[in-house]
């Protein structure tokens, strides 16, 4: 009893929430998850190191005499305490034991000039277990030239930050010189570029092999200053970094805190993506209930005859709630089929900046999730928004409409 | 069993707007199975107004009717809808036919929410009942593609479609012309001879009315003959 183009249109705006609904939650999910990837992917969810801080046990608090006294020692330095990890290798040893690890990559953080001509640069080279890296940390997505494993393969080489590399104006297969911070000058060999996006990093970083920045320190092969540790669930990081913490006796930071102010972006931007989507969807759902009231209006006559010949108020309720479920469930497909069409389109679009080198279009989330979501929003909108017209047919009194006439 | 099909006990019927104003002051009738009673008077005296209520179609009034031996006024919408469907057939002045449908589809409407039979069964009945009606050769048309007659003579065979016991019409000629009016009186007089089947018919037509069983005269809300 439908009129074929009304229920079109109405269709139409289902389809309409519904394709916009996908194609944003798609988009903006997919940006969202570039943004973090950007701070994340290099991010490892636990971190073991040894911060430099003051000794809290101070001499004053073991003499007899003053402890039970409040003692106040006024500008401490920090003892001559190493930033490497004690006993490191059993740490890696039983971190890779434990089930909640993905995995562990060990690292030297080394401070370092890097000497260009008569100017030295500050810097800081990172020695890595490359394979580990790769594996675990996507850092193949972040170089630009050369080749991550050549660390391995060529003994005394260096990854330079794009940053870095280009102030040195040095290229691929350049040789390097560079001053630790204890005075020792090494050469080493340029075999790739990385590029993170983030200049405080690209401006001063560069990565080198385990071993080369361990020679590089003059320290013996067990030497680490930081454990990276890979968690299955990143939400556990918190929690486990507390108990490392206590276990290993270093400090531990998880990702949570080394990067707050992101997760709250990240929070903020989930908040406007179901902000809009969702008035989308309730704008498509106010249209089904304008169409599907007037279309009531405009069949008062034909509700009424169907009830002079005998068919009650729940079978004229089911008619329009039929109607309403069946532009719902067309319309809703339709929608998830145009939006998906529409985020393979943007995916299309390219997207170059030189923050990702890895990307070149536009980050589209393709999760089942939202699909899910758009379909069930789409059938309760039709049903909520085809029951009150319904139940207003139903209780219409063929009399009232037949004496109008 | 009592051969009586329709009874009303002290029917009032009041309009309150815009001010309270009483239609129908104390209808007490009754029709006999097979009777052909028509109800003829002014325009305004309440003729239409009383029908309704007899079809169960308008449930606000006072008093008790009976259907078949059995109380509407207690019933629930639903089961007046059932009653409607079952043992009624009511023919409207215009035709009341769904433009969407076809005309075949229309007459077989009713059928199908019955559900007595099934849709094959009821196709073969709707049919017969449009060759009798000498419309058949209409029958895959759109509803809104027949002339006024036809259209009557199609709301005639929905109005039959489930053998009611009891017809209606509230002046089912009142839009045709004399020509088509006398098939339409025509057909309802068979019914009668043939099915032993009630009629109540609402009219303006005074010659209509003197050919019936029975000529019930309305005036300002009361039965006077």
């Amino acid at each position: 009893m439908a009129r074929l183009k009304q229920s079109v249109i109405e269709a139409a705006g289902v389809t309409f929430g519904i394709a916009m609904f996908i194609t944003l939650v798609s988009f903006m999910t997919g940006l969202n998850k570039m943004l973090d990837s950007l701070i994340l992917n290099r991010t490892p969810h636990i971190r073991l190191f040894n911060a430099i801080n003051p000794n809290a046990d101070q001499p004053v608090n073991r003499t007899a005499e003053f402890s039970k006294s409040l003692n106040i020692v006024q500008s401490i330095k920090p003892s001559d305490s190493r930033t490497e990890i004690y006993n490191s290798s059993a740490i890696i040893q039983s971190l890779k034991n434990d089930s909640r690890v993905i995995a562990v990559a060990p690292k030297v953080a080394s401070q370092v000039f890097y000497n260009i001509g008569v100017i030295d640069l500050n810097g800081l080279v990172n020695g890595i277990d490359v394979s580990q890296e790769l594996k675990y940390f996507s850092f193949a997505d972040y170089i630009i030239k050369g080749d991550a494993y050549d660390l391995n393969r060529i003994s005394n080489s260096v990854i330079l930050g794009k940053g870095v590399a280009d102030k040195m104006m040095a290229r691929v297969g350049d040789v390097i010189h560079v001053t630790s911070a204890k005075g020792d000058q090494m050469s080493l060999k340029v075999v790739g570029v990385f590029q993170l996006g983030l200049a405080t990093i690209d401006d001063v970083q560069s990565y080198a092999s385990l071993e080369t920045t361990q020679k590089l320190l003059g320290k013996p092969k067990s030497y680490f200053t930081d454990i990276q540790v890979k968690l299955n669930n990143i939400n556990d990081a918190p929690k486990i970094a507390k108990e490392y913490s206590n276990r290993y006796r270093t400090d531990a930071e998880d990702v949570q805190t080394a990067n707050a102010q992101f997760e709250s972006g990240t929070k903020v931007r989930n908040i406007i993506t179901y902000a809009v989507s969702v008035t989308l969807l309730i704008v498509a759902g106010f249209g089904i209930y304008n169409i599907l009231n007037m279309m009531i209006y405009e069949k008062m006559d034909a509700i009424a005859i169907l009830k002079a010949t005998g068919f009650s108020s729940s079978d004229v309720k089911n008619i329009f709630i039929n109607l309403s479920m069946i532009i719902g469930v067309i319309g809703g497909f339709m929608g998830l089929l145009i939006g998906m069409l529409l985020t393979m389109l943007i995916d299309q679009i390219p997207f170059n900046t030189a923050a990702l080198p890895a990307i070149t279009t536009y980050p589209i989330n393709y999760d089942i999730k939202y699909y899910l979501i758009g379909v069930i929003f789409a059938l309760i909108t039709t049903y909520i928004a085809g029951y009150f017209p319904a139940k207003k047919a139903a209780r219409i009194d063929p009399v009232v409409i037949i004496r109008g006439k | 069993m009592s051969d009586i099909i329709l009874e009303t006990r002290s029917i009032n019927k009041y309009f309150h707007d815009p001010v309270t104003f009483q239609v129908l002051n104390d209808i007490n009738f009754s029709i006999k199975k097979g009777e052909f009673v028509s109800i003829t008077g002014k325009s305004g005296c309440g003729k239409s107004t009383l029908l309704y209520i007899l079809s169960t179609m308008d449930t606000d009034y006072e008093g008790e009717l009976f259907i078949d031996g059995e109380s509407m006024t207690k019933l629930p919408h639903n089961g007046l809808a059932k009653v409607r469907n079952e043992k009624i057939g009511f023919v409207f002045q215009c035709h009341y036919l769904l433009p969407e449908f076809t005309v075949l589809q229309n007459v077989m409407l009713p059928a199908l929410k019955l559900g007595k039979f099934e849709p094959a069964a009821i196709e073969e009945r709707a049919m017969s009942l449009l060759r009798r009606l000498d419309i058949h050769d209409q029958a895959l048309k759109g509803a809104n593609r027949l002339s006024g007659g036809q259209k009557q003579r199609v709301a005639i065979a929905r109005a039959l479609i489930n053998d009611p016991v009891l017809i209606m019409g509230d002046e089912p000629t009142g839009n045709l012309d004399s020509k088509n009016s006398k098939i339409v009186f025509e057909i309802f007089k068979e019914l009668v001879a043939e099915k032993k089947q009630s009629l109540l018919i609402v009219t303006h037509d005074e010659d209509f009315a003197r050919t019936t069983d029975r000529n019930i005269v309305m005036d300002d809300g009361r039965m006077v003959k």
